[in-house]
């Protein structure tokens, strides 16, 4: 196991995608890498930063588009 | 002397559904309420555009309003919007694109090494991250910089939480395809951010 058999296993590692032994590998090789623990913990840092929702707000204008819009259509829909 | 606010109980997504089935519009209105911001985002992250994002989120409510009778209630009522969202938001992508730009289906060097150049550990943890101002405007910019192929692929597996089955089957692509493209564009990602927020 090298820094680049971690770095293509890295996102079937992150997803528990990968059989216990070459988990424990990834592991063992990761232990005493600098390098590739630090690309194993910011890549799960990525991940979980592009996914929390406290990231991101829906601006105040679309929303009111959006209700405004379906209303209308809700309107002529039971007209 | 503490007051106790009584507390409201939010309808389960089950009753709305079969409420807005059944006529109530405040009821639907809720189901937007509760999904409006994730839809936005859904488009936002596949379409990369705030306009094209816009029109995702109107045409996708619009849709679930007219076709609400349809829905068996197999599944979440959010699983469905989803559905109806990505349709609508890879038909938008399919519309405006170039020759430049990378099809969802082009196949890509799957044995192409992807190399992390940065090494450096981050200095800020998740939760200082989030309390960063200007963290949304970078993430949202490295998701933005990604090849359209990859940018969905990311949207359905890491933040809509889709399995990799359940990415291949919405997007027509193979297993493989959607692991390679979720490799590619997580690493891409990590690239990006670290520039940003390596220790300096």
């Amino acid at each position: 196991m090298d820094c680049q058999d971690v770095f293509r296993q890295i996102s079937d590692y992150l997803d528990g995608d990968i059989d216990a032994q070459l988990k424990l590998a990834i592991e063992a090789h990761a232990c005493g890498c600098h390098h590739c623990e630090v690309v194993v913990d910011t890549t799960r840092q990525t991940i979980a930063l592009c996914c929390d929702g406290r990231l991101f707000a829906l601006p105040i204008q679309v929303r009111e588009r959006l209700h405004a819009v379906l209303k209308r259509k809700c309107r002529d829909h039971m007209a | 002397m503490s007051e106790t606010s009584p507390r409201t109980i939010e309808p389960s997504e089950s009753a709305l559904v079969t409420a807005a089935k059944g006529g109530d519009y405040d009821a639907f209105e809720q189901l937007v309420n509760r999904y409006e911001r994730k839809i936005y985002r859904l488009g936002l992250n596949i379409t990369g555009n705030a306009e094209d994002a816009e029109d995702v989120l109107q045409e996708t409510f619009l849709k679930a309003f007219e076709n609400l009778s349809r829905f068996r209630e197999d599944s979440r009522f959010y699983t469905w919007i989803v559905r109806i969202g990505v349709n609508q938001a890879l038909m938008k992508l399919r519309k405006r694109r170039t020759d430049k730009s990378v099809s969802l289906d082009d196949p890509i060097e799957e044995n192409g090494e992807v190399i992390p150049r940065d090494f450096a550990d981050w200095k800020p943890n998740p939760e200082q991250l989030l309390g960063r101002t200007e963290t949304r405007e970078i993430m949202e910019k490295a998701i933005q910089n990604l090849p359209d192929s990859f940018r969905t692929v990311f949207q359905l597996r890491d933040v809509e939480g889709l399995s990799t089955e359940e990415t291949a089957e919405m997007l027509g692509l193979t297993i493989s395809a959607v692991k390679a493209r979720l490799f590619r564009a997580r690493l891409r990602l990590r690239e990006e951010l670290a520039k940003v927020f390596k220790r300096g």
